[in-house]
């Protein structure tokens, strides 16, 4: 496992490829749930946790099951029906074990199974740690911090929305311009805040 | 029940419930695959074929589909129809295909598509839903078109890949996602603004 890599896929998913902000991902949530700070930190939480463990999984999947059978081209319908059924699971679970944690995330946790960045996340884990159908050198690690740090960006930068977009609701905007609107406005500025990190060299 | 008319159902999706403009629904595809008119009618065609199709399937066995498990169901039937132009798409349209790049399978995803599922094409008549998902595919093409011109325009200078004006200087700014969200942002506050004055 190379450091250099692990920064660099840290850094970039978590400012210079958002998920939200550059790559487009995500985007129903974040405009769904950004209304107020408590429930986006439960979203974030939520997704994080989705992310790794959807990262984790496909990535077994594809390299045991998906190769060894030459079933490559049914990937899409292998992975949203096993993050569909994670998803399901880990409701069930969590319901169990933790009732105050259940209220907390239990809404959230069946929107993220149509959350695009989940299914991208693990795309695009396939399409840039497999080289012709096999794994490159510490592909399942980078696949792991990869979602991971996916996940983290995607959070942070639902958790800024938030803040802002409660401040937002106090201001004197346009009649035509209220509520998603002005919020995509906003988002178009985060943005390009954000592009500003692409500056960075390693 | 009143009596849908059908050319009705079929116009709906096109102005009055624009799925992207005024349902707010498969808002990633249509930002992340905006930057040129192109891409925007390459993505366009595979979602309006993507419904028409799941409505179709999802429509007939509408009796068969038990009601708690229906949302898997949906999700499998939509995945095959996916899977089929992403790999139509591969074949026939490889350039297309490479610009769409991840889009194409994440159409699975699309909150469009199983949104009509669940709310229409389950509780409707085949031919209606066959109808309703067209309009609703073109609804959505339409929306990209629009997006993408206003972006292809001003950030590039081109329209359809040809030069519209020389010595133009192309505001780089628009094909940057910062670009996206602020032309949807304005376009929406636009069609509100349009709205409240009728």
């Amino acid at each position: 496992m190379n450091l250099q890599q692990f920064l660099l896929i840290a850094i970039g998913m978590v400012f210079i490829q958002n998920f939200i902000l550059s790559k487009f991902l995500g985007l129903c949530p974040f405009l769904g749930v950004s209304h107020e700070v408590k429930p986006a930190i439960s979203m974030g939480i939520a997704v994080i946790f989705v992310m790794t463990f959807s990262s984790i999984i496909t990535w077994l999947i594809y390299r045991y099951i998906l190769i060894r059978f030459d079933l490559v081209y049914l990937r899409t319908i292998f992975f949203i029906l096993v993050i569909a059924t994670f998803v399901q699971l880990t409701e069930m679970v969590i319901q169990k074990v933790n009732l105050a944690l259940h209220k907390a995330l239990g809404i959230y946790l069946p929107l993220i199974t149509t959350n695009c960045a989940v299914l991208g996340v693990t795309f695009l884990n396939i399409d840039s740690f497999f080289v012709n159908a096999k794994p490159v050198a510490g592909s399942f690690l980078y696949s792991v911090s990869q979602g991971f740090f996916a996940g983290l960006g995607f959070s942070l930068v639902l958790l800024l929305m938030a803040s802002i977009r409660e401040r937002l609701d106090l201001c004197d905007t346009p009649e035509s311009l209220k509520g998603v609107p002005i919020a995509f406005i906003t988002a178009s500025i985060m943005s390009l805040a954000f592009m500003g990190f692409s500056g960075f060299r390693f | 029940m009143e009596r849908k008319r059908p050319l009705k159902e079929f116009l709906k999706g096109l102005f009055r419930e624009n799925p992207v403009f005024v349902i707010i629904l498969g808002l990633c595809p249509a930002l992340a695959v905006s930057t040129s008119v192109e891409n925007a009618l390459g993505m366009g065609v595979a979602v309006t074929f993507v419904l028409l199709f799941s409505n179709l399937i999802i429509s007939s066995l509408r009796r068969v589909i038990p009601e708690k498990i229906r949302i898997p169901c949906f999700i499998v039937v939509i995945a095959s129809f996916v899977t089929i132009t992403d790999l139509l798409m591969k074949g026939f349209f490889p350039l297309v295909s490479r610009g769409l790049g991840i889009f194409v399978p994440l159409i699975v995803v699309n909150c469009i598509i199983m949104g009509r599922a669940e709310a229409y094409a389950s509780k409707n008549p085949i031919f209606l839903s066959v109808l309703d998902g067209l309009g609703m595919g073109l609804g959505f093409t339409l929306a990209l078109v629009v997006i993408s011109m206003v972006r292809e325009v001003l950030g590039a200078g081109t329209f359809l890949g040809f030069l519209l004006a020389k010595g133009f200087r192309p505001l780089t700014v628009m094909i940057l996602p910062s670009g996206a969200l602020l032309t949807l942002g304005l376009l929406m506050g636009g069609i509100n603004l349009i709205k409240k004055k009728r």
